[in-house]
Formats: C-alpha cells, sequence, structure tokens
C-alpha cells in the first residue's frame, strides 16, 4: 500500500475520507431504491471509483468546468452539487437538478458548471473541447475536466478530440477512469494498445498514468494537468487505473468477470485504503470512522426525504425546454 | 424453414433462433457489434452464440460504431454476409455516415458493379425511462435514404423470418427492433416462412377505419382497436413491416374498404413516416377519403426521463382512440 504523502493532516485526510464516504452512502442507497422501483432507467454505479472524482475536484475551481458520463454521482457530488436536488434528479421530480428531464444518466448543474452526464460514449469529449475552446477565446483561466471510461478511448470522437485540442493548445483534461471493462467487453479484448495514456503520444497530448485507487496520487497528477492547462500549454490526458466493484448497470449478470477478481480490487479499493492508512498514521479512529458514516448517512436521508415530497412536473409542462425560454444572453 | 410452428417464446428467442440457423447454414455469414459475445448481447439476443459458434464468427468489437459499422460494409462488399448489431438507433448515428454515405450508395455509384448484401440490426423505441438519448424511434431517417430497406418486425413470426430475406438480399437491410417487445411472448404459427422485405400485413379486418402503424405501436394500436370495437367501431390494423419500400398497394386497398384513416407512430411528427404515408393515401386515394386522415405520433419533445411525462409524450391507445373517433365525426 502506498505510504500517505508527506504533511498530511487530519482535517485534510478526513475531508477527502468524508467526500468519498458520502458518495458511497448515497449510492448504496440508490441501489436500495432503484430494487424499490423509486429509481427507474439505467443506474450506473461509482462503487469503487470515488478517488478520482474526489481528487480530481480538490484541484477543479469555481470557474472550471466538468463534462461528464452516465456514471457521474461521483463526480456531482466531489463537485459539490448538493444531494436533494441530485436524489430527486434520480427520482424525475421537478425539484431535481435537470428539472427531472434527465434522471440519473444526465446530471446538469449550471451554477457549479457541470455539463452533464453524457451517455452516448465519447459523446462529452468534442464538448469538453469547446468549452475550453470559449474559455481560452475569452482569455479566463478556467479548465474544461472532461470525464469518461477506458471504452471510450475506441470511439472516434476520443481521437479527434485529443487531436483537436492538441493542436489548438486548448485548456481540457482528459480523465479516463479505466476501469478495465466497458459494459462486458475488458480492456484486452477491445484495444490494440491496452495502454490508454499511450496513445496520447501520437496527438502529442501530455498524459501520465495514475493509481485511481489513490485520493493522493489522483490530486497531485490533475494538479499537474491543471497547472500545465492554466499556462496555455495545452490538454493532458490523465489515465486513472481504477476498477467498477459493481455491476456495469442494474442490468449486469456480470457473467464477463471473476467473483475472485472483483474482491481482490476490492481489498485495495479507494475507502478502505484510505481508512487504513489514516488509521496507521494515527490520523483517525474506528469512531472518527464511525461518525463520518453516520453523517453521511444522515445526509442521505435527508436527500431521499427531500426527493419523496417532491412535486411530480405537471404532464402540461411535456414540450417545455426543448427550446430556450429566455433571450439568448 | 424449421421455425417449431406452435411453440410459444419470445421476441428475443424468434430474433436468435434466425440468427443460429443463418449461421449455420451459411459460413459467410458471422455476427458482430458491441458485447454480442462474451456478455451475450445488451439485449441478450445473440446470448449463448458466441460458445456455439466461436470467436470468430461472433465478434465483440470495440466502442466503435463507425469502424464496425463500415468495416460491415467492407466485408459484404467483399463476399462476406456480416450481421452487424448496434445497441440502439441513438448509437447508430456514430455510423451514419457509413449507412449512409457507403452503404446506401456504393451499388449506384459503381454502376451496378458492386452490392452491399448487409444487415444491420438495432433496438428502437421508448417506454423504458432511458430518457433522451436512448429512447428515440429515428427509423424514418433511414426510411429516406434511397439504397436502404428497412424493415421493423412486430410479430414473433416475422421477428423469426425476417433475417432470412435480409441476408438473401443484395442490398443493406436494417432491421429495427423494438426493444419493447423483447420479452413479448407469441406463438409461430408458421408465417414466418413468408416473412419478406416489402409488404404490409393486415392483422386485424375492420369496415370503419384503417390505422396504419408498425414496430411497438402495433400493440398499442391492436388494443386500440378493441376498445373500439366495445364501442361498436371496426378499425383494421395495417402494419406496415416494410419502412421502405412502403407497400402502397396494402394500405390503399385498406383505405378503400374502410374510408377514414389514422397513422400510428412512434417517430416525432414533423416530417416523419406518417406524414409519408399521409402523403400516399392522398396522393393515391383522396376521392377514396371519407374524413381528414388522423396522426398520433411522438410529442415533439426528446423523450423525458419520469414515467408520467416519457407516457405522455408518445402514442398511447387513449390518444389512438381519441384520434379514431374524431376521425369517426364524433364530438369530442
Ligand atoms: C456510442 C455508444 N455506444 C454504446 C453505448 C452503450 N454503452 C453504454 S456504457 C458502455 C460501456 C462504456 O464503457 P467505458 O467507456 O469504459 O465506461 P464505464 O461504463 O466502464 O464507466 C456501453 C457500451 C453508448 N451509451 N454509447
Amino acid at each position: 500500500m502506498n505510504e500517505l504523502p508527506a504533511g498530511i493532516t487530519r482535517e485534510r485526510g478526513l475531508h477527502l475520507l468524508t467526500e468519498m464516504l458520502r458518495i458511497r452512502q448515497f449510492e448504496g442507497r440508490c441501489a436500495e431504491l432503484y430494487s424499490a422501483g423509486r429509481i427507474r432507467g439505467f443506474l450506473h454505479l461509482y462503487d469503487g471509483e470515488e478517488a478520482v472524482a474526489v481528487g480530481v475536484m480538490q484541484v477543479l475551481g469555481k470557474g472550471d468546468s466538468i463534462v461528464s458520463t452516465y456514471r457521474e454521482h461521483g463526480h456531482a457530488i466531489a463537485r459539490g452539487i448538493a444531494m436533494g436536488p441530485l436524489m430527486a434528479e434520480l427520482y424525475g421530480k421537478r425539484t431535481g437538478c435537470s428539472g427531472g428531464r434527465g434522471g440519473s444518466m444526465h446530471i446538469f448543474d449550471a451554477a457549479t458548471r457541470f455539463y452533464g452526464g453524457n451517455a452516448i460514449v465519447g459523446g462529452g469529449l468534442p464538448l469538453a473541447v469547446g468549452i475550453g475552446l470559449a474559455e481560452k477565446m475569452r482569455g479566463g483561466r478556467g479548465v474544461a475536466a472532461c470525464f469518461f471510461g477506458e471504452g471510450a478511448a475506441a470511439e472516434g470522437e476520443f481521437h479527434e478530440s485529443l487531436n483537436l485540442a492538441a493542436l489548438w493548445k486548448l485548456p481540457v483534461l482528459f480523465l479516463c477512469e479505466n476501469n478495465l471493462y466497458a459494459m462486458g467487453t475488458a480492456l484486452a479484448r477491445s484495444e490494440s494498445q491496452t495502454d490508454i495514456h499511450a496513445k496520447a503520444a501520437a496527438y502529442g497530448v501530455r498524459a501520465v498514468a495514475v493509481d485511481g485507487m489513490d485520493v493522493f496520487a489522483v490530486e497531485a497528477a490533475t494538479h499537474g494537468a491543471a497547472d500545465f492547462a492554466r499556462a496555455g500549454k495545452g490538454p493532458t490526458l490523465i489515465e486513472f487505473r481504477t476498477y467498477r466493484f459493481r455491476a456495469h448497470s442494474m442490468f449486469d449478470a456480470q457473467l464477463y468477470r471473476d467473483k475472485a477478481e472483483v474482491e481482490e480490487w476490492r481489498r485495495h479499493g479507494p475507502v478502505i485504503s484510505l481508512t487504513t492508512r489514516l488509521k496507521a498514521a494515527g490520523l483517525m479512529t474506528e469512531d472518527d470512522f464511525q461518525r463520518i458514516q453516520g453523517e453521511a448517512d444522515a445526509e442521505v436521508k435527508a436527500a431521499v426525504d427531500f426527493a419523496e415530497q417532491s412535486e411530480w412536473e405537471p404532464v402540461e409542462d411535456l414540450t417545455r425546454h426543448v427550446y430556450a425560454e429566455v433571450s439568448a444572453p | 424453414m424449421t421455425t417449431g410452428t406452435g411453440t410459444v417464446i419470445t421476441y428475443r428467442e424468434a430474433m436468435k433462433q434466425a440468427i443460429r440457423e443463418a449461421l449455420a447454414s451459411d459460413p459467410r455469414v458471422f455476427v458482430m457489434g458491441e458485447d454480442v459475445g462474451k456478455y451475450g448481447g445488451c439485449y441478450a439476443v445473440t446470448k449463448g452464440l458466441l460458445d456455439e459458434f466461436g470467436e470468430e464468427r461472433i465478434r465483440d468489437t470495440p466502442l466503435s460504431e463507425s469502424a464496425f459499422v463500415g468495416a460491415g460494409v467492407g466485408a459484404a462488399v467483399a463476399g462476406m454476409r456480416p450481421i452487424v448489431e448496434i445497441m440502439t438507433v441513438n448509437f447508430s448515428l456514430l455510423a451514419a455516415d457509413q449507412i449512409v454515405n457507403s452503404a446506401a450508395t456504393l451499388s449506384h455509384m459503381s454502376g451496378g458493379q458492386f452490392h452491399v448484401p448487409l444487415v444491420i440490426r438495432m433496438a428502437t423505441g421508448a417506454g423504458r425511462q432511458l430518457a433522451a438519448q436512448h429512447s428515440h424511434s429515428l427509423e424514418c431517417w433511414y426510411a429516406h435514404v434511397p439504397g436502404l430497406r428497412v424493415v421493423e418486425p412486430a410479430t414473433i413470426d416475422d421477428a423469426r423470418g425476417v433475417l432470412r430475406p435480409a441476408l438473401a438480399c443484395p442490398d443493406p437491410v436494417l432491421i429495427f427492433e423494438p426493444n419493447s417487445l423483447y420479452n413479448m411472448e407469441g406463438e409461430l404459427t408458421g408465417a414466418a416462412a413468408t416473412a419478406d422485405l416489402s409488404t404490409a400485413r393486415v392483422r386485424r379486418e375492420g369496415k370503419d377505419v384503417t390505422l396504419v402503424t408498425y414496430g411497438a405501436s402495433l400493440w398499442r394500436c391492436m388494443a386500440a382497436a378493441e376498445q373500439l370495437a366495445a364501442g361498436g367501431v371496426e378499425a383494421e390494423v395495417v402494419d406496415l413491416r416494410s419502412l421502405r419500400p412502403l407497400d402502397d398497394a396494402t394500405i390503399l386497398a385498406s383505405v378503400r374498404r374502410t374510408r377514414r384513416v389514422v397513422i400510428v407512430d412512434e417517430g416525432w411528427r414533423t416530417g416523419g413516416l406518417a406524414a409519408e404515408v399521409a402523403m400516399r393515401v392522398v396522393e393515391q386515394g383522396f376521392y377514396d377519403l371519407d374524413a381528414p386522415i388522423g396522426r398520433v405520433c411522438s410529442e415533439e419533445v426528446p423523450i423525458p426521463y419520469p414515467k408520467h411525462l416519457e407516457d405522455a409524450a408518445l402514442p398511447s391507445v387513449e390518444r389512438i382512440v381519441t384520434a379514431v373517433r374524431r376521425t369517426m365525426g364524433d364530438a369530442e
């Protein structure tokens, strides 16, 4: 197991763990609510990948933008979208952060510059390039951070986006969450070059690969990428090596991988590894852990209550939001 | 064809039997697409085929719609008989270039020297709360394109039967499979052997009004016809089956009998298939009509996630019944 980096305070360690546990507890409840029929459609859980969202979001500021996928609850929570509107969105209620129209796969939040869960694999990358372009043309300092799975690296949009962002030196962070499976397809069954970060070299894109289970490594790599982008030097691709502990979505019997493999990854999952390290360093006790988990559970419960009590949008509003309801800013 | 007449199977199983039969009877046939092998297909249509036919013929592809659909075009031109699966019609847009600019044009551009005997299967339609990037019915976009053939089996027999003529056809054939029908069960009647790529079928006879439809909406129309019958209105239901070419003769023959028509189409109204069918009725049967043509289509909105809004966006039995009553001249 990795050592704790030097200079990590108790406060810092507990903060990172809190953020990860908020995601973990939120999604544990989501799985139950899905079985209970409160959440419908497709539900993709982030279980196992929390260190990536949390580590990345430590670096991003208010002026930065995020583009995500259908597996985006973790990104949304770590970005600071309140759990109540997030859960209400999963219910499809009008108080949801996308007004209930999107559901689990389409979380949007203008206030935090969260440009959506995109459920077309690879579909978010060109958007991030455009957001980076707008930022550069307006002389801003913001970066566009784009999450996607390793499966997306096979899409043309991945390659076209890397080239364009590099060509124009755009402030884009290509954040690949390599969890080794695209639905039921293992990486080696779909890529001739299984080192995703190696692909970036062909486009002259700066690239690194890091342990996505280690929140500190994630944070450090993101820092490097953001600094590079803010200095006007262009995009970086970061390959986060991670794993999804649960099914691809709620409809997946997982016949394509061994239970033993999943158990092995769970043993060095992001929450357990941070917990163990903080305890070993004497920065945290079991009581601290229980308290943090309890607080996260309470926050989730309040979010569920909010979603339950929220109203449905009236059917008369069906065709709203197809076109803008405001004049161009 | 051994279709197991009399047995009750699901739509999914019917498709699978057809694919298995094709693989077993023609060594040129192979299947490729995302998660068709190890995973068994995102709608489990190809489950078990990898074990039976091996990796050479059941090929898992990367997430590269444009490349593997285009590769299907190339393999077909070069003498193979690929069955390419695209998970849903929404994702087919990443391959639209290969379908529209290559598959549909090679025969013509080459002056008839090359042909593209390619089958592309994809799921379509809403009803499972999958929201605005997984629920659309874009069949009519492909039905717009000369050079393509477009079919949408809505019954167990058609699901079982349509692949054989599709593979035998020298042109590219798109098979749309309504995802809400995969679990539907029904009996194989032997009609599978008569499936083709160009004719519509009358699924229910009636003398008062014709409902023209296709895909999952067939079953909404059948339910609406039952309700209407209880109120004394006998609706005839025409299942288009082939969206390109359209079977004008069957549609017009029905309209001449009933003199009234309502078209039910899960696609959006503007510029949709319903408009095309209506125009053909007007062109060829205007003087046979006793009432304006009615249309029931999806509302002009990307499919929203919440159930009540999704339901409201789609053609429902209730909306079909209301449209028929209006056509019959009933006061609302
Ligand atoms: C263009 C497109 N093709 C196929 C799909 C269906 N699909 C959804 S997620 C997924 C797997 C993606 O894997 P990856 O990019 O590695 O991300 P992960 O789900 O592992 O986070 C597939 C095939 C889709 N949504 N969009």
